[in-house]
């Protein structure tokens, strides 16, 4: 008990005020950009497809750097947030949240997409005939039926969120109590020699995500519930 | 109430230029697969554009390239039955008739336990889509779009989802659900029977074109064109030539076809359909119209023969008889290998350009 006593809290409930708001984020912004891009033609929404998932293949250090190119105190943008509005990204909290935010955004994009492209265009030309407008159709047919999938895709997106460490640590830094995340925890536990409070955080993070894969699962399995074993 | 449409549209390796009129009642497109008969009315709907047209339902232009009018589907008032019914599936039975509803409130749930009632899905209001069998789909769908009030009804392949046997009942339910339905509508389907049974007019769509329209029952008697008499279930056509004022030559069969009257100069092939072929086992005195063939293979179906005949050095013809009960068993039972004498009546005879 008195080591649990001994670990400072705040990493965890840093990491999940981040992954709970850059969740918000992602699941409406990729959902809105899912839905753009069904109504894009090919080569465009192969374009927008490229850009959105970059961030899922380039390692997430290249979505720090130019997360500090764009907000650094010494660029025009980061010295115009601060002049005007006090506002920093750079070793700050936003900063985390904007990391995460980032870095998981492409897998809300992805699953949602994904989902809606599941959804028969019959339902939607239904609608449409019935003169449903599309607010209506968008909002009563697909996401209800692309539910299943958009569910998936925000638990992954929040245990992503939850787990960044490379663009976090380039961007908002190591501040105890304001930007030390579990995930820069575990780096700064260790390099500082301290394996148990390292070991401490892995084992919170590894529940967390098992909850959430379980998690998934069930939802998944709940959509399709006709699916066969093999 | 009328409709008049004028579509072009240009898809790969496939033009198509469809145009008609149509008032009052229902109307049936015949075509084969591919050939534009779904696509035709999802244009008139509004759900796929045109490269270029004009549709006009009861007076309101709905699509008009030249005038730059594309009136979105949900404002067109055109209602339209999917081939898979398409429900929405998140919904409950009820849900899916009232989504579209204009009314609401107590007016609302009297209206969809009306339809529910009329479309006799009375206890079914509160199932999901999933639920229930093909045929109460197609009534759910069917009040869902007529709680919308459209103003024409658009049905495509709406049979084509169901078990056969229940086909002939849908049917007849639908013909009585729509028999009060004051719009237009227009049915497309590849079915020969469901077209005959439900539209009192026809065309005919081939290769993205119409190509025959007019009265069902005419265009059945006297298709005009090869495709046409092949769409409405003509099982032997030929290729054939005017050799003198009533007289064709008919060269696969071996044989030259006297009619009653005067024949056109441009008939290029004729057709008779399978069950009108006299067959005659002894020669005839009389070899006016009259084929030589053999007996190449005979099917058994519940209630009839069918049978190949082959004009030696020639096309194959087809034979269908019934079987009649014991009492009055057909007069000639074909046997596999039997020299036979077709003789084809003029009447029966149906000349194609």
């Amino acid at each position: 008990m008195d080591f649990l006593a001994s670990i400072d809290m705040s990493p965890l409930f840093i990491s999940l005020k981040t992954a709970i708001i850059a969740t918000v984020v992602a699941f409406f912004g990729g959902i809105a950009c899912a839905r753009w891009a069904m109504k894009l033609k090919p080569l465009s929404k192969s374009i927008l497809d490229g850009i959105l998932n970059l961030p899922l293949v380039l390692p997430p250090t290249v979505a720090g750097f130019l997360l500090l190119l764009l907000f650094s105190l010494k660029r025009p943008l980061g010295i115009y947030l601060w002049e005007h509005y006090q506002f920093k990204v750079v070793l700050s909290w936003p900063g985390c949240v904007l990391a995460a935010t980032v870095v998981a955004f492409p897998l809300m994009y992805r699953n949602a997409r994904a989902a809606f492209e599941q959804v028969d265009v019959n339902y939607i030309y239904a609608g449409r005939t019935l003169g449903l407008s599309e607010w209506t159709i968008f909002r009563k047919v697909v996401v209800p039926v692309a539910g299943p999938g958009i569910a998936s895709g925000t638990i992954l997106t929040f245990a992503r969120a939850l787990g960044e460490y490379g663009a976090t640590s380039m961007l908002a830094g190591n501040i105890l109590g304001k930007t030390r995340t579990m995930a820069v925890a575990i780096a700064a536990e260790v390099s500082a020699q301290n394996y148990d409070v390292a070991g401490f955080w892995v084992v919170v993070l590894v529940a967390i995500a098992f909850v959430f894969i379980f998690a998934i699962n069930i939802i998944t399995m709940h959509g399709i519930s006709k699916v066969q074993r093999w | 109430m009328a409709i008049s449409v004028e579509l072009h549209k240009k898809f790969k390796g496939f033009q198509m230029d469809v145009a008609f009129e149509h008032e009052g009642g229902s109307l049936g497109i015949l075509g084969g697969s591919g050939m534009g008969k779904s696509m035709t009315l999802k244009m008139i709907a509004g759900l796929v554009k045109p490269d270029s047209g004009k549709v006009v339902v009861d007076g309101r232009t709905v699509y008009d390239s030249a005038a730059k009018i594309d009136m979105p589907a949900r404002e067109r008032h055109i209602g339209y039955l999917f081939q898979q019914y398409a429900l929405f599936p998140n919904m409950t039975v009820a849900e899916n008739i009232g989504i579209a509803m204009k009314k609401s409130g107590d007016e609302k749930k009297k209206e969809i336990d009306r339809l529910l009632e009329q479309f006799a899905l009375q206890n079914l209001g509160g199932r999901m889509p999933s639920e229930l069998s093909g045929g109460q789909q197609q009534r759910v769908a069917l009040a869902r779009i007529l709680a919308s009030e459209p103003q024409m009804l658009l049905l495509d392949e709406p049979f084509s989802a169901l078990d056969s046997f229940l086909k002939e009942q849908l049917l007849e339910d639908m013909i009585r659900q729509l028999s009060d339905y004051a719009g237009d509508v227009i049915m497309v389907s590849h079915s020969r029977d469901e077209i005959y049974q439900f539209c009192d007019r026809l065309l005919i769509l081939d290769q993205g074109r119409v190509i025959v329209s007019g009265d069902t029952k005419d265009i059945f008697d006297e298709p005009g064109y090869r495709e046409a008499a092949r769409l409405t279930g003509c099982k032997n056509i030929t290729e054939a030539r005017k050799i003198f004022e009533n007289t064709i030559e008919v060269p696969k069969w071996h044989c030259s076809l006297e009619m009653d009257e005067p024949v056109s100069d441009d008939i290029h092939a004729v057709g008779i359909r399978a069950h009108y072929i006299e067959v005659l086992t002894e020669k005839p005195e009389d070899m006016k119209n009259v084929v030589n063939a053999a007996v190449e293979n005979v099917s058994e179906l519940p209630f009839e023969w069918y049978c190949f005949f082959r004009v030696p050095n020639g096309e194959r013809i087809w034979w269908k008889v019934a079987k009649v009960g014991e009492h009055g068993a057909a007069k000639y039972l074909p046997a596999k290998g039997d020299h036979v004498y077709l003789r084809m009546p003029p009447q029966s005879i149906i000349l194609l350009k």
